[in-house]
């Protein structure tokens, strides 16, 4: 059995730039991460690994970005990944949503056209819009289950526990399918010296757009759909009055409620 | 348009069998799917069909064609509460800007009501300015499936051509809008916090990247219609009015079981956990500076006594002091109250995205520096365990004046 997990690499720090001519973010000299998401992800195709050894599972870690989130990938292999693909080309440049999932959508077909199972992190934390995931599913032609707590494989299908509005619901649909992760455990993993070793001997590819057969119509800047037309600071509110409470707790007190009883909220 | 390969086709049928139109036909004579006229470019074949040898495709219209889209659509997401079904509030929301957007272009507002049952739905929409209701009604849209709702939203969108489609960012919202999207060949924008309309008639889609550190203005010049999600709280529900009245349209549904590959097994509603913060109007809201899990207490007994809702930032969330439905910020809520109270909240950006429009804000934190204080607009710089009693103290002695004197 292939379980297929889909990564993505983000950047740690607040701080980002943007390229004044096409309006798209720069990643580069920012301290980059595996998306805490993709992580979870990449925990559960671990852990069903172990929990059916007679499926003999392997793991598989696709990413598209540039060189550098080779490093996102290799914490993939560390924490128990067989081998991982990076999509990565000048040409993947400026993706919005559609093209992205495209390539993705693409690079899956192409490097293991018998997959079983898809996993990735419901969003990742620098976008945030869930969006990639769906889309991806889509275009493979596969049903989807977001928002997935935990998993079961049950013969040909898959059994996800799926957080609602209203609390939980437990759904089911055939291999192969797509499954986003939104939980997980919050204490990151470290890799033992021996994963670490172990990790170095493993394949990490680096693909081109060619060598997934998509054409410059489908990928990158000219086969998005969205553009970015500008690119600002977000306003800034407050400037209201400061009172140090520091000294005279109670006096704090008193000031907060004339506040409130001015502005009728009690 | 649906594009056969017949090198692949090997004339199994399981397209004409799937597909909700009758659109697509394997003749005896040629053994190969044929696309006949009615094909609404919903996908499903495309889907099911094991060989690949279905695609779509679609030509970017060109600035021309695109005038061809005309009108304003909301995804008319509803949920049930005590078996009766409600229409969710986002979609109110949004009929509020999807008024203000259609004036703008001097087009119809729309929604798309897709469910069981759900025709007593239609007075509210209009109540609260919704030109036209398309009802979709069909027994396999009774729960929400990702299959049947993207193939029932999709055949309409083609179907009808709008220039803009709006839905909720709840989680099926972005279940679904998604789908939709890769189906067309869309854009799609998510978590919108301004739509507005530019001098060429393009929708201008503002929505906050990195944790809300960059706002991006997000156009969709070559393909119609221009998709967004936005989230619950971020517009104002319009006033209703009981006076208005508009159109309904029935679309006759055509939906299969084997055309949903989902199956939900089981709904677990967990009761203790419904508590809505979103929709709470004064939230007391409580991070790391409460040092304890037994100090909550104090804060929910000034939320008592003040008739507020207790909230939370994720790092209480994350060491399990307060469930996850109490949670303000970007992995948890968007809120808006009339009031939010922020007590030992630092306020990182993640957690000013999901708080920062509500109407008034106040901030208490022992850090002078704490960025919550630069979006409050009264900030108090002290120890909150001294603070939180006392401001209770004073709000029950009122209360009691004031029930005393009401008697």
């Amino acid at each position: 059995m292939k379980i297929i997990v889909l990564v993505k690499q983000v950047p740690e720090a607040d701080k980002v730039a943007v390229n004044p001519e096409t309006g798209t973010l720069i990643r580069e000299g920012v301290a980059s991460i595996l998306n805490p998401f993709c992580e979870y992800a990449l925990d559960e195709a671990v852990r069903l690994k172990e929990e059916y050894p007679e499926k003999e599972i392997e793991v598989i870690a696709i990413s598209m970005g540039p060189p550098q989130a080779k490093s996102a990938l290799m914490r993939c292999l560390e924490l128990g990944a067989d081998r991982a693909y990076l999509l990565s080309d000048r040409k993947f440049a400026g993706s919005d949503v559609w093209a992205t999932s495209n390539a993705l959508s693409l690079g899956v077909k192409k490097l293991v056209p018998d997959f079983d199972l898809i996993l990735t992190g419901k969003q990742a934390i620098d976008g945030d819009t869930a969006q990639v995931p769906p889309e991806t599913a889509e275009h493979l032609g596969i049903p989807q289950i977001t928002y997935g707590v935990n998993t079961k494989i049950e013969d040909k299908k898959i059994v996800v526990k799926r957080e609602t509005e209203e609390g939980y619901q437990i759904v089911s649909t055939r291999l192969p399918a797509l499954v986003t992760m939104s939980k997980g455990s919050n204490i990151r993993r470290m890799p033992s010296m021996k994963q670490i070793l172990e990790a170095r001997k493993k394949t990490l590819e680096i693909v081109s757009a060619e060598d997934i057969g998509a054409d410059d119509t489908k990928v990158g800047l000219n086969a998005s759909p969205t553009q970015v037309a500008k690119v600002f600071a977000p306003p800034e509110k407050g400037g209201g009055e400061i009172i140090d409470g520091r000294e005279e707790p109670k006096l704090a007190a008193k000031k907060i409620f004339d506040f409130l009883i001015a502005n009728n909220f009690i | 348009m649906l594009i056969v390969d017949m090198e692949k086709c090997i004339g199994c049928g399981i397209c004409e069998k799937v597909c909700p139109f009758g659109a697509i036909i394997v003749p005896t004579d040629t053994k190969k799917a044929k696309v006949l006229e009615n094909c609404t470019l919903c996908g499903t074949c495309v889907n099911a069909c094991p060989y690949g040898a279905l695609t779509i495709e679609r030509k970017t219209v060109s600035k021309e064609q695109l005038s061809q889209y005309t009108g304003v659509f909301i995804w008319g997401e509803w949920e049930k509460r005590e078996n009766i079904p409600h229409i969710k509030n986002v979609v109110l929301e949004l009929l509020g800007k999807g008024r203000e957007l259609a004036d703008r272009v001097n087009e119809e507002l729309t929604v798309v009501l897709a469910g069981y049952n759900v025709e007593q739905l239609v007075s509210t929409l209009f109540h609260h300015g919704a030109d036209k209701v398309i009802l979709a009604e069909h027994e396999l849209l009774e729960a929400y499936t990702t299959d049947g709702y993207a193939t029932v939203i999709s055949s309409i969108i083609a179907a009808k051509k709008p220039s803009i489609v709006l839905y909720g960012a709840t989680p099926n919202g972005r279940d679904l809008a998604p789908r939709v999207a890769a189906r067309l060949g869309l854009g799609l924008t998510a978590d919108c916090t301004g739509l507005d309309i530019d001098k060429e008639n393009q929708l201008v889609q503002t929505r906050p990247a990195f944790g809300g550190n960059i706002m991006a203005s997000i156009l969709s010049p070559y393909t119609r219609p221009q998709m967004s999600t936005v989230r619950p709280n971020v517009f104002k529900k319009p006033k209703e009015d009981k006076t208005k009245e508009g159109k309904t349209e029935i679309f006759e549904v055509k939906l299969k079981r084997s055309s949903i590959r989902t199956k939900i097994l089981e709904e677990i509603h967990v009761l203790d956990e419904v508590v809505n913060i979103e929709e709470a109007d004064k939230l007391v809201s409580v991070g790391r500076g409460i040092e304890s899990k037994e100090n909550i207490k104090i804060a929910q007994e000034l939320a008592e006594a003040m008739g507020a809702t207790l909230s939370g930032s994720r790092a209480l969330v994350d060491i399990g002091w307060l469930p996850h439905a109490r949670q303000v910020g970007q992995s948890g809520k968007t809120v808006s109250p009339n009031l939010y109270l922020a007590f030992g909240i630092s306020g990182a950006v993640q957690h000013l995205v999901g708080m920062k429009s509500s109407d008034v804000i106040v901030a208490v934190n022992n850090d002078p520096e704490a960025p919550i204080f630069k979006v409050a607009n009264l900030s108090v710089i002290g120890d909150i365990l001294k603070i939180i009693p006392e401001l209770t103290k004073l709000v029950r002695e009122y209360n009691t004046k004031k029930e005393s004197e009401e008697i």
